[in-house]
């Protein structure tokens, strides 16, 4: 059982999956933007787990925002942000 | 402004257990007495009503501080419990203590090093939640821990048996034991168990002292005969004092060990009642009457607790409720109000210079409709209008004065139907004051109430403030709600009637007499009428386009209807089947009108009108286009025979002989199953592929039938296909089902399967695949069915009726879930949508910021999300 999920997590990258979105974390800059734009704070935005697949691939600190690209059939492209916590 | 009204905000409440000498701080009398009144009805001291807990008597006041029920809000009392009880309610904590502290020193059973190490652990927790969470692992760590790490003493398990006693090994533990146990437990412990030692103690948690509420909060009531009755909290409280003073007479009588534990186990049993009286394993505790007592937590709990009752659900005035009826000859937004509910109803208005003839009129009017029921003063006297004082009310009335009037025709109103599923079950309408009992409503108006005229009731609501008015008028009305923020059609179109009148006018060959149309156009509203199009045998007639132009504001629609045959090469204008409308700048120029057009959720013509020219065109258009269509039918005549069924003996023939096909061909499907031979679909079973197979067949011999009935029954007059047609009611399969064959009956997706040993009646043989065992229906309505397709077609009825009878109740609940969890998500100016707490859920509304209302969808789509649903 082990061996399959190690296998699993070397071989297989799951952003070529085409049900996953494009995942990026934003730099410090876009993060101040993004605030200022919703006037909102860090803890106001959704978030995400650090031990999401996604998170854990791309690597996020704890209070990194992800931005995720998501395709949407009456927007055509959409984006979403999200916080990472830690559990 | 904030500074001065505001002076100390609340952060939080938090609730925590009472301590015994906090019950004893809090208490103004100590309760000895199970007596409720003396021999003089007077309350007595030391009991349950004692005058120190505050008077719920308006001639007395409290003696404890002076106040008259108005302002003194009761003060608690207490009663010393003889042996102390185990609070219900706290038994997980008690249990939890007991299984994870060693018997002997208290202490919990884990080293100290590990201690620390959980202490850290919950310290650090972010929420409540959390926190809870890292208390169950600890629990689960040490619930079967066998020796304490402190003192080496062997641990026994703890059991418990419910709902409030517990076993070590074999030997019960009494409330005293359990008590002492908990007394134990340093502070230091009871934080990795889940007790904040500066919120409380464990032992708190077994009872020595009750406090006993105020009587304002259980309140007696005198009856219309003189007598007392008592709330259930009394009853309940008076239980346990007179169960606490016999197990005290007990114990100082030094009564034998048997008799004190069955009183003490009364008394445990007397208290949890009070606090709970729906604790599994305990009988419920009953009034005398049989009724089961409310006591603490039902008073919060349910749909009758407060929270459901009192705070979320509010009753309100100034509201009527009665049967509604239909009445096709007032406004689409208007409603018919009942006289005798109209002169009950008022509508405040504040007087002022330009109105106060008015006013004056309606006092003079008093005991007369309309006139006005009351008149407020500006220092808010409140005086009721009759013939004796009129006089003086005329006298003294000026502007600032508020007058209370009957409801009048034109007064907005909000007219709702439960269930309230989506916004459009309240609406604004306009009052329309008629005689007899019951609200009148337009037909075109039932759709978004989902209401028809079986014994439906509706309440109608007058809003009392200006504020309210307009927002109703501006936000609410029905001229606001003809498209649906589902995906953008109309809600509020022409049905039934409507749709079939508006499509035998369109029909080309229609001509409508110049009386008869002048008739139906001032029903319309349109006064100034065209020159009459057509001449035909020296009379003057009007052509049905022409009149239904006249609905028609300026507008530009062209699209094929529902009688469109999809040709390869579409004729447009000149298609035979009328399928092709056009309309330019407001004149019908081809096609006939059908639902496509100005049917509820379908109507592309209503929506193309608000999109092209707004809602007010849009109202005044399905307004007079069902006048237009009612009229017309009611002027055409329209009735259904059971000869629309009846076919040519060749046709007969040919139905007949295409279900013998179709039977024949899964005969032959069968054969070739059972030889194997049969290929089965990716991701089914051979059975499953047959099945599927069979089904596919079957339906489309009942296709096929249904095209050879629309064929042989094609004289366009018979009003059964007329109806089917235009989609006013009934489709062509309908037709089909009464005129030849009904075809297979499909129970959840499947041929019929159940009943026998592998058959589904003793009359087929085991494991018979054939068309007619499984539920296949060869014969239509008219001609009759077999007893055995008969019995088949009551299967999928029944079970029709019970699966909707045994959904609704599941949807509505899910959905009350759904409305609790969203309820207060609403979209911000920055069109991102936000919870309570401002907190982001989306950034843009629905991805695109757009509003679903005036979404222009195309019919794939639609017949798509449809599906869907």
């Amino acid at each position: 059982m082990k061996m399959i999920e190690e296998r699993d997590k070397e071989e297989f990258d799951i952003f070529t999956h085409r049900l996953v979105p494009r995942h990026r974390i934003i730099s410090e800059e876009e993060k101040r933007e993004l605030l200022t734009k919703y006037n909102a704070k860090l803890a106001d935005l959704p978030r995400i787990l650090i031990t999401d697949p996604v998170v854990r691939k791309l690597g996020a600190k704890p209070g990194d925002v992800i931005e995720i690209t998501r395709s949407s059939p009456t927007a055509g492209e959409t984006k979403y942000y999200r916080v990472v916590i830690v559990e | 402004m904030e500074q001065e009204i505001c002076r100390e905000k609340i952060a939080g409440i938090e609730f925590r257990m009472l301590s015994p000498e906090m019950i004893k701080k809090m208490a103004v009398v100590k309760i000895t007495s199970s007596e409720l009144y003396d021999a003089d009805g007077y309350p007595t001291e030391g009991g349950l009503m004692d005058p120190r807990m505050g008077s719920i008597d308006p001639a007395l006041r409290c003696r404890t501080c002076g106040g008259s029920i108005n302002d003194c809000p009761g003060h608690f009392g207490y009663i010393e419990l003889a042996y102390p009880v185990i609070h219900v309610e706290y038994v997980p904590l008690i249990y939890n203590f007991l299984r994870c502290t060693c018997r002997k020193c208290g202490r919990i059973l884990m080293s100290d090093e590990e201690c620390e190490k959980w202490k850290a652990k919950i310290l650090k927790a972010e929420s409540k939640i959390r926190r809870k969470y890292i208390v169950g692992q600890i629990i689960n760590k040490l619930k079967n821990v066998k020796k304490c790490p402190h003192c080496h003493t062997i641990q026994e398990k703890i059991k418990l048996e419910k709902p409030s006693t517990f076993y070590e090994g074999n030997k019960q533990l009494t409330p005293i034991d359990v008590r002492e146990r908990l007394e134990k437990v340093p502070d230091q412990d009871c934080i990795l168990l889940g007790l904040d030692p500066n919120v409380g103690r464990p032992e708190w948690a077994v009872l020595t002292l009750l406090p006993i509420p105020p009587p304002s909060m259980r309140p007696t009531i005198t009856l219309e005969t003189g007598q007392r009755s008592e709330d259930d909290l009394t009853h309940k409280l008076s239980d346990i004092i007179r169960n606490n003073e016999r197990l005290y007479e007990n114990l100082n009588a030094g009564a034998p060990e048997v008799i004190i534990e069955d009183l003490w186990e009364l008394l445990q049993y007397h208290v949890t009642t009070y606090f709970n009286n729906t604790i599994a394993q305990i009988p419920v505790a009953r009034h005398r009457s049989g009724r089961p007592l409310k006591t603490l937590a039902q008073r919060i709990r349910g749909k009758d607790g407060i929270f459901r009752k009192h705070l979320a659900g509010k009753r309100v005035n100034f509201c009527a409720r009665t049967v509604i009826s239909p009445d096709p000859f007032i406004g689409i937004d208007e409603v018919g109000v009942p006289l005798e509910i109209a002169m009950e109803l008022t509508v405040p208005e504040r007087v002022n210079e330009l109105n106060i003839e008015q006013m004056k009129k309606y006092i003079e009017n008093a005991e007369n409709y309309p006139c006005a029921l009351y008149v407020v003063t500006p220092d808010n006297k409140r005086k009721r209008v009759t013939k004796e004082t009129k006089e003086l009310i005329l006298k003294e009335l000026a502007p600032g004065y508020i007058v209370e009037r009957q409801l009048q025709d034109g007064d907005i109103v909000l007219f709702n139907r439960q269930p309230s599923l989506h916004k459009i079950s309240i609406i604004a309408h306009r009052v329309k004051v008629l005689p007899y009992r019951s609200f009148r409503i337009n037909v075109c108006a039932t759709i978004p109430y989902n209401a028809d005229f079986d014994g439906d009731e509706m309440n109608l609501h007058v809003p009392q403030t200006e504020e309210a008015r307009a927002e109703a008028e501006i936000l609410m009305s029905v001229r606001q709600h003809i498209l649906t923020p589902r995906y953008g059609l109309p809600i509020i179109g022409c049905i039934q009637d409507y749709v079939l009148g508006c499509y035998l006018l369109t029909q080309p060959d229609t001509l409508v007499e110049e009386d008869e149309a002048q008739k139906i156009l001032y029903f319309m509203g349109i006064y100034d009428m065209p020159e009459p199009d057509v001449k035909k045998d020296g009379k003057r007639y009007y052509s049905g386009k022409l009149l239904f132009s006249c609905s028609l504001p300026k507008v530009n629609y062209e699209d094929k209807n529902l009688s469109c045959r999809k040709c390869e090469k579409c004729k447009l204008e000149k298609c035979e089947y009328g399928a092709y409308v056009k309309i330019r700048n407001g004149k019908l120029i081809s096609g006939c009108i059908d639902a496509k057009l100005i049917a509820p959720e379908k109507g592309f013509l209503i929506q193309k009108i608000v999109n092209d020219l707004g809602m007010k065109e849009a109202y005044d258009f399905i307004q007079k286009v069902s006048m237009l269509g009612i009229l017309f039918l009611q002027y055409h005549g329209s009735s259904i025979y059971i000869s629309d069924t009846d076919l040519p003996p060749e046709a007969i023939k040919e139905i007949k002989e295409e279900i013998r096909r179709g039977v024949e061909k899964v005969d032959r499907l069968i054969e070739i199953y059972r030889k194997g031979e049969l290929e089965a679909y990716p991701g089914k079973t051979l059975e499953e592929t047959f099945e599927l197979m069979a089904m596919m067949e079957l339906n489309r011999t009942r296709n096929k039938v249904a095209q050879i009935v629309e064929k042989y029954i094609s004289s366009p007059n018979i009003p059964t296909l007329q109806m089917a047609r235009s989609g006013a009611r009934g489709s062509l399969s309908n037709l089909a089902s009464m005129a030849a064959c009904v075809g297979q009956q499909n129970l959840r997706g499947l041929r019929i399967r159940r009943g026998y040993k592998e058959r589904t009646l003793p009359h087929f043989e085991r494991g018979d695949l054939s068309a007619a065992a499984r539920g296949f229906i060869t014969h239509g309505y008219k001609a009759g069915l077999t007893p055995i397709e008969f019995f088949f077609h009551s299967i999928v009825g029944r079970d029709s009726v019970m699966d909707t009878s045994l959904r609704t109740p599941r949807s509505g609940y899910l959905q009350r879930r759904l409305v609790n969890a969203l309820q207060d998500l609403k979209v911000s100016y920055d069109l991102s949508v936000r919870d309570s707490e401002n907190k982001i859920v989306q950034f843009i509304y629905g991805e695109d910021g757009l509003d679903p209302t005036f979404h222009k969808i195309v019919e794939g789509v639609i017949n798509e999300l449809r599906a869907s649903t």
